[in-house]
C-alpha cells in the first residue's frame, strides 16, 4: 500500500473505522495485514479488556482503525461484548468495517444484521477467503453486496489478498452518501414496521437514523432508542401502537420474547442470503483436523492427563527458566542502587533512592521474566483454541466448589506468583466468574511465602518431618480456597448460577506476529502500570520504617559500639540498635498499637509488626523477624540462629496461627495493586482485605486454641 | 419432553423450544441455538457435566444444566 507524506492532522481528511466482529475471525490479523506500516500502534484499556488503535495513511486520508473485541451479538453478556456495544452506541466514528469468517457465513451474518439497524456506513470484510476456497466454498460476494445492500469485500488476512481492495471501498463508501441496508423480515414483522414508520413520518420526527431502523429497534425492545424517544412528545402515542405491535410479532413467532422472535427473524434472511450468494461444492463429510484433534484432547479419559501434562510443562517452565534470568537482575539492581547510592552524599536521599525506590522498582522488574514466559504459554493455548476445551473437560469438577473451568489456570499459577495469577484470570469472559477466582487466589500459597514456611516447619518440627508439613500447608491452603470458593459462591456471590455456554473454535497453528504483539503490550502495561504503583509504595514502606529518626538513640549506640571490644559485640550492638530503630519507627508505633488485636492469637508485637511488613512483600516476613529478633536483617531461612530463636522465643501454638495468617492473609502490595486493577475497582481491594483478614484471624485463633489443648 | 441433556453421543437433533429466560436465552441465541436449529451431539466431558454440540460449523460447549433447558426432537 503506498503510504504519502505526513499532512497535518487537523486540516487532512480523517476517517475512523471500527472493525467488530465475532470472535475468532481473524480480526486481529486483518489490521495487521491493513497497517502493515505499523505507524503506531496505542492502547487504550476498558476495565480490562483493550482496544487496539492502529493508524496509518492512505491516498490522503488519515486512518485511524479500532480494533474492537470480539462480540457474537449485541448483548452486554461479558466484558468484551460490553466494550464493543458500549463503543458502537456511544463513540464517535465514521464506518463499520464488519469482519465476517467466509467459511461459517450464515452464524457471522447475524451479528451483521444487528449492525445494519445502526445509523452508520458498513462494510462487509469476508476474510479468511483461502480457507473457504480450499474448502470449496464459492461466495458471490457482488451478489451479496447487492442482497444486503453494503459492500462486501473479499479479503485474506493470513495472505494479504483483497486488503487494498478493502481500504478503496472504505474510501470510497466514505465519500459516498449514506445508502440503506437492505433487511427484509417476514410479512408481519414488515407491516409493524410499515406502520411505525408511517406514525414517525406523520409527524416529521427528527432523528439521524432512519425511520426504518427506529422502528426495527423499538420493536427489538432496544434499551437506547427507547430512551431517546422517551421524553418526545410523541411517545404517548407511540407506545400503545409498539405494545400492539409486540404483541402480534410475539403471536406470529410464537414467544413471548421479542428478541427472541428478532433473532429468528434475522436468521432466516440470513439463511436466504447464504442459500442465494454461497455456493458449495458437495463434498464427503470428513472428519476435519479439528475433530480428529478433539478426539484425542477432550477424550473422555486421556483428556484430563494430557492437560495436567501441560500444565505442568507450563509451571515448569515459567518458574524454572523464569528464575535465571531473575538472579541477573536481581544483582543488576543491587549493582545499580551500590552505583548511584555512591554517587549521592546525602543519607537520607540515598536511602530513599537505593532503599526505597531502586528496591521498589527492582522487586517489580524481577518478576517481568516470569510474566513474559507465562503470557506467551497463555497466549498460545488461547489462540491454539485449546483453553476452551480446557474449561470444556474442568468444568465439571470446579462448578462444584462454585467455579469456572478455566479457573484452573489462574489458580494453579498462584502456586507461584499472585500477580501472574491474577493477571490470568483475564481469561475467564464473566465478571462473577472472574471476581469468585481473584479472590481465592490468593489461597494458593505463592512462591515468596515458601521461606516462611519452611522457617517455622524447621523451628518446630524435625528436618525429616518437614517436608511433609510444607506439603499439608500447601494443600490445606488449596482445600480452605475451594471451599472459600464455595462459601462465597453461598454468600457474597449469591444468585443464579452464571451459565457455561461457549465456542469451541477451530484449532489453529498461532501466529507468531500476533503473539509477540499481544505479550509485548501485556507487559508493558504491567511494567508501567504496576511499576510506578510499586515504586511510590515502596517508598512510603521504606519511609515508614525509617522515620521518624532517633539520633539521642543512633549517638547512644554509635558510642557504645566504639567502645565495644570484640567483633561479634559490635554486630549484637548494631543488631540492638536496628531493632531499636525500628521500634520506635512508624512502623513500629503500628505494631505496638495493634498489639492487642493480635494478643487472642498469641502474637507479641514483633510478630504483628512482621505479618504487617509482609503486606508489602512476603519476603520481608523473615527479614523483618531477623531484625525484629536482634540477629541482623541479612538472614534467610537457613540461618540457625534465627531458627533457634524462633523456637525460643515463640510458643508452639503461635507459631502454628502465624503460619496460618501468613497463608490466607492479604497478598503483597504488588499484587493487591494488579487485584484491584483486574478487578476493576477499589472496592473490590477493602472486600479482599475484609475477607481475608477476617477469615485468617478465625482460622488462626481456631488454629491457636486447639495447639493450646493438645500441645 | 426431550431435553439435549439426555442425548447420547452422535445423535442429531432439531430444536423445538429454548426453556430459558434473559442472558442465558440471548446467549444462546446469540451462538445460533434457538427454534428450528439443527445440533449434533458431539463429547460428553467425564460425569457428563458438560456437552459439546455442534450447529452449522461451530462447535459450543454448555453444561449439563443449560442442555436441559433446550428441548429437542431427534431427526
Amino acid at each position: 500500500m503506498n503510504t504519502i507524506e505526513k499532512q497535518c492532522p487537523i486540516t487532512a481528511n480523517h476517517i475512523k473505522v471500527a472493525l467488530v466482529g465475532q470472535p475468532n475471525v481473524g480480526k486481529s490479523m486483518l489490521i495487521n495485514s491493513v497497517s502493515n506500516a505499523h505507524l503506531h500502534v496505542g492502547n487504550f484499556s476498558g476495565v480490562t479488556v483493550d482496544k487496539t488503535e492502529v493508524l496509518f495513511d492512505y491516498k490522503k486520508y488519515h486512518f485511524t482503525v479500532v480494533d474492537l473485541p470480539g462480540t457474537y451479538a449485541f448483548t452486554d453478556y461479558t466484558i468484551e461484548e460490553r466494550v464493543t456495544h458500549d463503543y458502537l452506541c456511544a463513540e464517535d466514528y465514521d464506518i463499520i468495517i464488519n469482519v465476517v469468517d467466509s467459511t461459517n457465513l450464515e452464524k457471522n451474518l447475524q451479528l451483521t444484521s444487528e449492525l445494519l439497524t445502526m445509523s452508520k456506513k458498513v462494510i462487509i470484510a469476508l476474510n479468511m477467503s483461502d480457507e473457504a476456497e480450499k474448502e470449496n466454498i464459492i461466495i458471490d460476494a457482488e451478489y451479496m453486496s447487492e442482497l444486503i445492500g453494503v459492500p462486501c469485500i473479499k479479503v485474506s488476512a493470513a495472505t494479504k489478498m483483497g486488503i487494498a481492495n478493502l481500504i478503496d471501498a472504505v474510501v470510497m463508501k466514505h465519500e459516498s452518501s449514506k445508502n440503506r441496508p437492505k433487511l427484509v423480515f417476514s410479512e408481519p414483522v414488515e407491516e409493524e414496521i410499515a406502520q411505525i414508520v408511517w406514525y414517525l413520518d406523520k409527524h416529521k420526527f427528527q432523528s439521524e437514523n432512519s425511520y426504518r431502523n427506529i422502528a426495527i429497534n423499538l420493536l427489538k425492545n432496544n434499551k437506547r432508542t427507547y430512551e431517546e424517544l422517551h421524553d418526545e412528545p410523541i411517545w404517548t402515542e407511540l407506545q400503545p401502537i409498539l405494545i400492539e405491535a409486540s404483541k402480534h410479532i410475539e403471536l406470529h413467532h410464537d414467544s413471548d420474547d421479542v428478541k427472541e422472535a428478532f433473532a429468528e427473524e434475522y436468521a432466516s434472511f440470513n439463511r436466504g442470503v447464504v442459500a442465494e450468494v454461497v455456493k458449495q461444492e458437495s463434498v464427503k463429510e470428513k472428519k476435519t483436523l479439528t475433530e480428529k484433534i478433539d478426539n484425542i484432547l477432550i477424550h473422555p479419559i486421556f483428556g484430563i492427563p494430557i492437560f495436567l501434562f501441560f500444565m505442568w510443562a507450563l509451571f515448569q517452565l515459567t518458574f524454572e527458566i523464569g528464575a535465571i534470568p531473575m538472579d541477573y537482575i536481581d544483582s543488576f539492581f543491587i549493582w545499580l542502587g551500590d552505583t548511584i547510592g555512591a554517587t549521592i552524599a546525602n543519607d537520607d536521599i540515598r536511602s530513599m533512592i537505593v532503599d526505597g525506590v531502586i528496591a521498589g522498582v527492582g522487586a517489580v522488574v524481577l518478576f517481568v521474566p516470569n510474566i513474559i514466559i507465562l503470557f506467551i504459554g497463555i497466549a498460545l493455548l488461547e489462540s491454539t483454541g485449546y483453553m476452551s476445551r480446557v474449561a470444556f473437560l474442568l468444568d465439571g469438577f470446579f462448578h462444584k466448589f462454585g467455579l469456572h473451568g478455566q479457573s484452573f489456570i489462574p489458580l494453579v499459577t498462584g502456586f507461584g506468583c499472585s500477580i501472574p495469577a491474577y493477571m490470568s484470570a483475564r481469561i475467564l469472559k464473566n465478571d462473577r466468574d472472574r471476581l469468585l477466582t481473584l479472590f481465592i487466589i490468593g489461597f494458593m500459597s505463592c512462591g515468596a511465602r515458601l521461606p516462611v514456611y519452611v522457617l517455622f516447619a524447621g523451628a518446630f518440627f524435625s528436618p525429616d518431618m518437614a517436608g511433609n508439613i510444607l506439603f499439608f500447608i500447601y494443600v490445606s491452603g488449596a482445600m480452605l480456597g475451594l471451599i472459600a470458593a464455595k462459601v462465597l459462591k453461598l454468600t457474597a456471590f449469591k444468585g443464579v448460577d452464571e451459565p457455561f455456554v461457549m465456542e469451541m473454535p477451530k484449532y489453529r497453528l498461532p501466529s507468531v506476529k500476533l503473539i509477540w504483539h499481544t505479550v509485548l503490550t501485556k507487559t508493558m502495561m504491567y511494567l508501567k502500570k504496576a511499576g510506578t504503583f510499586i515504586a511510590g509504595a515502596a517508598m512510603l514502606v521504606w519511609f515508614l520504617s525509617n522515620y521518624p529518626h532517633n539520633l539521642t538513640l543512633q549517638q547512644e549506640y554509635a558510642s557504645k559500639i566504639e567502645m565495644a571490644v570484640s567483633e561479634s559485640e559490635k554486630m549484637h550492638l548494631q543488631n540492638k540498635l536496628d531493632e531499636a530503630l525500628l521500634e520506635q519507627s512508624y512502623l513500629g508505633s503500628i505494631g505496638k498499637f495493634s498489639e492487642p488485636i493480635f494478643e487472642p492469637l498469641g502474637f507479641d508485637w514483633k510478630m504483628s509488626v512482621a505479618l504487617q511488613t509482609g503486606l508489602a512483600a512476603k519476603e520481608v516476613v523473615v527479614s523483618t523477624l531477623g531484625v525484629l529478633y536482634a540477629l541482623g536483617s541479612d538472614v534467610d531461612q537457613e540461618s540457625n540462629s534465627l531458627v533457634t530463636a524462633i523456637s525460643e522465643n515463640i510458643s508452639f501454638a503461635s507459631a502454628i496461627a502465624f503460619i496460618v495468617v501468613i497463608m490466607i492473609y492479604l497478598p503483597c502490595l504488588a499484587a493487591s495493586i494488579v487485584f484491584t486493577r483486574e478487578a476493576g475497582h477499589i472496592k473490590y481491594f477493602f472486600y479482599l482485605f475484609f475477607f481475608t483478614s477476617v477469615t485468617a484471624y478465625v482460622m488462626a485463633f481456631i488454629a491457636y486454641h486447639i495447639t493450646l489443648l493438645i500441645v | 419432553m426431550k431435553t439435549l441433556k439426555d442425548c447420547e453421543k452422535a445423535c442429531r437433533v432439531k430444536v423445538l423450544k429454548l426453556n430459558t429466560k434473559g442472558d442465558l436465552k440471548q446467549r444462546l441465541i446469540s451462538f445460533g441455538i434457538m427454534k428450528e436449529a439443527i445440533l449434533e451431539v458431539l463429547e460428553h466431558a467425564p460425569a457428563k457435566s458438560t456437552i459439546e454440540v455442534k450447529i452449522g460449523k461451530m462447535r459450543i460447549a454448555l453444561r449439563a444444566q443449560e442442555a436441559q433447558l433446550i428441548e429437542v426432537e431427534k431427526i
